[in-house]
């Protein structure tokens, strides 16, 4: 076979669509797509979208790896399930898109800077540290994410608010030293890494 | 009376359209005793109620009279209006069947002179044009279903059996046809095989949430649609919409409205491209070049010889195609406009189009779905009918899958022959 074919061939192999089959949450479901269209124009959010949904399986389809990997359209989703309620194939849209996304984010090709992407990264921390949400904390980090300056201005617009909780017993000040845990906090660090070593060797990230 | 002459070597054919109609003259005219029975106070059908068929764009009248004329010459075939299975015991060969007939309140004197229905003044429904859906068409409550109508005899409506308009009705007839006391009436029957050709309905249209039947007056269904376009429809062939009675030029036709939908009806009901594209030409009849009509698909299914049809519309500079399901319809409040929105799949372009007039191609949906049948009819995934598992009953038409008119009669000639063969197995092994 001759180069020029040899790289047709390789191309049209669409090992993407396999690679996301494989280790895509319900990736399995691409391939389902009928490009009706629906998901989109059902997208309270979808001109916001530089890819519509069924663009993206689409794309995934024609092999577009790191136009989709590294798109930001999936981190859009805001999980309202209107897709998943009218597709007329039955694809689990809304989880396809977390799937995506979380996978571009475990490859650490997904865009920096996408304000979505932080904050699952600063939630995530948050929770996993204690096993309970530090709210107190992740007000405070969401409110400095963006330097000191505008997170004071922030936490004085807020001022009325957080005082407004703190005195009907919503919101502890003392959390700001590191807050409460749960009962057994190794025996949750330890399920939480034994569901990620199974997840590794399910979706092939396995050391 | 009718049960002296039913035996275990009679065919019963459930259902009077094309399909059941077609099923019992084949099996007729090859000697056989059948007994035709239909639920309404007419043969004919669906079919009956199309403005043309797809692809010759020739009217259903002419293949109803052919048919009228072979089940009127016909001394095999025993044609039960108004008749609806309650009951069926036994098996294959040998069926105990019950009947029920609704009363008609007008019996054989009936010359359809008319004189009833002038001297009625309430009015009901008009199901032979969709009046109990968009077209909002009524009929006098002493009726004839329509002009083909068979047998040709005036129906009484139950709402005024008993009032003093049911006796004007009465008195109006000068040849004592209507008869007031009719009462509800079951007949047993034994029969050898039974043919299920009961046929489909509109998928219900108030189901699609996000396309609005339910809130938009110009928001209707193909088969409204085909009643508009009708001369003898409720607006004498103009095609009117619904919401203010003004001429709609520019119609959009959205294919898949209920079909190949999981939320749905999960199977594709074939016939519903064709019949959209058929409709682009109802337009281009009405209008010349000034109509418009636009189709919004998945993809375009002109099942097998009908891809020169699709060919020929897509030639046409009045029709126009967007590759998308709409996913929703808004009102444009000022002029009544069905507004569509939607993202296309050739590009992804995002767009919000108006149109006068929006018509629904919905799918086709078993008659007898959500109805009681015989224990051992099987049924596929959405209700099509297989038939019995020992074959002595037999689905035919569009009751057994989504069928266009051609492809039905051909399901029903099938279907035919399978009754033909049961009742051939009976013969000899009570001759034996």
């Amino acid at each position: 076979m001759s180069n020029a074919n040899q790289q047709a061939v390789a191309r049209y192999k669409n090992n993407f669509l396999k690679e996301v089959e494989e280790r895509v949450e319900e990736g399995h479901w691409v391939k389902m797509c009928m490009q009706c269209g629906v998901c989109a124009g059902s997208c309270p959010l979808g001109p916001a979208w530089e890819h519509t949904p069924q663009k993206i399986f689409m794309m995934i389809r024609a092999g577009k790896r790191d136009e989709v990997l590294q798109s930001d359209s999936m981190w859009m989703c805001t999980s309202c399930y209107n897709c998943i309620a009218r597709c007329p194939r039955k694809l689990p849209i809304t989880h396809i898109m977390h799937g995506l996304a979380n996978y571009a984010h475990r490859l650490g090709i997904a865009p920096k800077g996408q304000p979505t992407r932080e904050f699952a990264v600063m939630f995530w921390k948050n929770l996993t540290k204690r096993g309970r949400t530090n709210e107190l904390m992740l007000t405070l980090s969401l409110y400095f994410a963006n330097g000191i300056g505008p997170g004071i201005q922030t936490a004085m617009n807020m001022q009325k608010i957080g005082l407004g909780m703190v005195l009907a017993g919503r919101l502890n000040p003392m959390e700001i030293f590191g807050g409460h845990s749960v009962k057994d906090l190794k025996g949750f660090h330890a399920v939480l890494a034994k569901a990620k070593e199974i997840e590794d060797r399910k979706k092939g990230f396995a050391a | 009376m009718t049960a002296s002459i039913a035996t275990g070597q009679t065919i019963l054919v459930v259902g009077g359209g094309i399909s059941g109609m077609t099923a019992a003259l084949e099996a007729a005219e090859c000697g056989k005793q059948v007994i035709l029975v239909e639920k309404t106070p007419t043969l004919g059908g669906r079919t009956a109620q199309l403005y043309r068929y797809f692809p010759k764009m020739c009217h259903p009248t002419c293949g109803l009279e052919i048919n009228l004329k072979r089940i009127k010459g016909n001394p095999n075939v025993r044609v039960m209006t108004m008749t609806e299975v309650t009951a069926v015991a036994g098996s294959r060969g040998n069926y105990a069947v019950t009947l029920k007939v609704a009363p008609r309140y007008v019996n054989e004197n009936c010359t359809a002179c008319g004189d009833c229905g002038k001297a009625v003044t309430s009015e009901v429904a008009d199901t032979y044009n969709y009046g109990d859906g968009k077209t909002g068409a009524k009929v006098k409550a002493a009726y004839l279903p329509h002009a083909m109508a068979y047998p040709q005899r005036y129906v009484i409506d139950p709402s005024i059996a008993g009032t003093a308009e049911g006796e004007a009705a009465k008195a109006a007839c000068k040849y004592g046809a209507v008869d007031l006391g009719m009462k509800d009436e079951n007949v047993q029957l034994n029969v050898g095989a039974v043919v299920w050709a009961t046929g489909w309905r509109p998928y219900d249209a108030n189901k699609i949430q996000p396309y609005g039947y339910d809130r938009y007056a110009n928001v209707i269904t193909s088969v409204e649609f085909e009643r508009l376009a009708d001369p003898h429809g409720p607006t004498g062939g103009k095609i009117l919409r619904p919401g203010d009675g003004k001429e709609a030029k520019d119609i959009a036709f959205i294919q898949c409205a209920g079909s190949r939908d999981e939320n749905h009806l999960r199977h594709c009901s074939r016939i519903c491209c064709m019949a959209s594209l058929k409709q682009t030409q109802y337009v281009r009849e009405a209008y010349g070049d000034a109509g418009k009509s636009t189709i919004y698909y998945i993809d375009i299914r002109a099942i097998d010889r009908f891809e020169d049809f699709y060919q020929m519309v897509q030639k046409d500079a009045t029709v126009s195609f967007v590759k998308s399901k709409v996913a929703r319809i808004a009102e444009n409040k000022e002029n009544g406009n069905p507004v569509l929105h939607g993202v296309d799949t050739e590009g992804y372009h995002r767009y919000a189009t108006e149109h006068d007039l929006v018509v629904l191609a919905v799918g086709m949906e078993p008659e007898v779905t959500g109805v009681k049948l015989p224990d051992d009819i099987v049924l596929d995934s959405s209700n099509f009918i297989e038939g019995s598992k020992d074959g002595g009953m037999i689905g035919a038409g569009a009751a057994s899958s989504p069928l266009d008119v051609n492809r039905a009669v051909q399901s029903a000639t099938a279907a035919s022959l399978k009754a033909i063969q049961v009742i051939h197995k009976t013969a000899s092994t009570e001759a034996a």
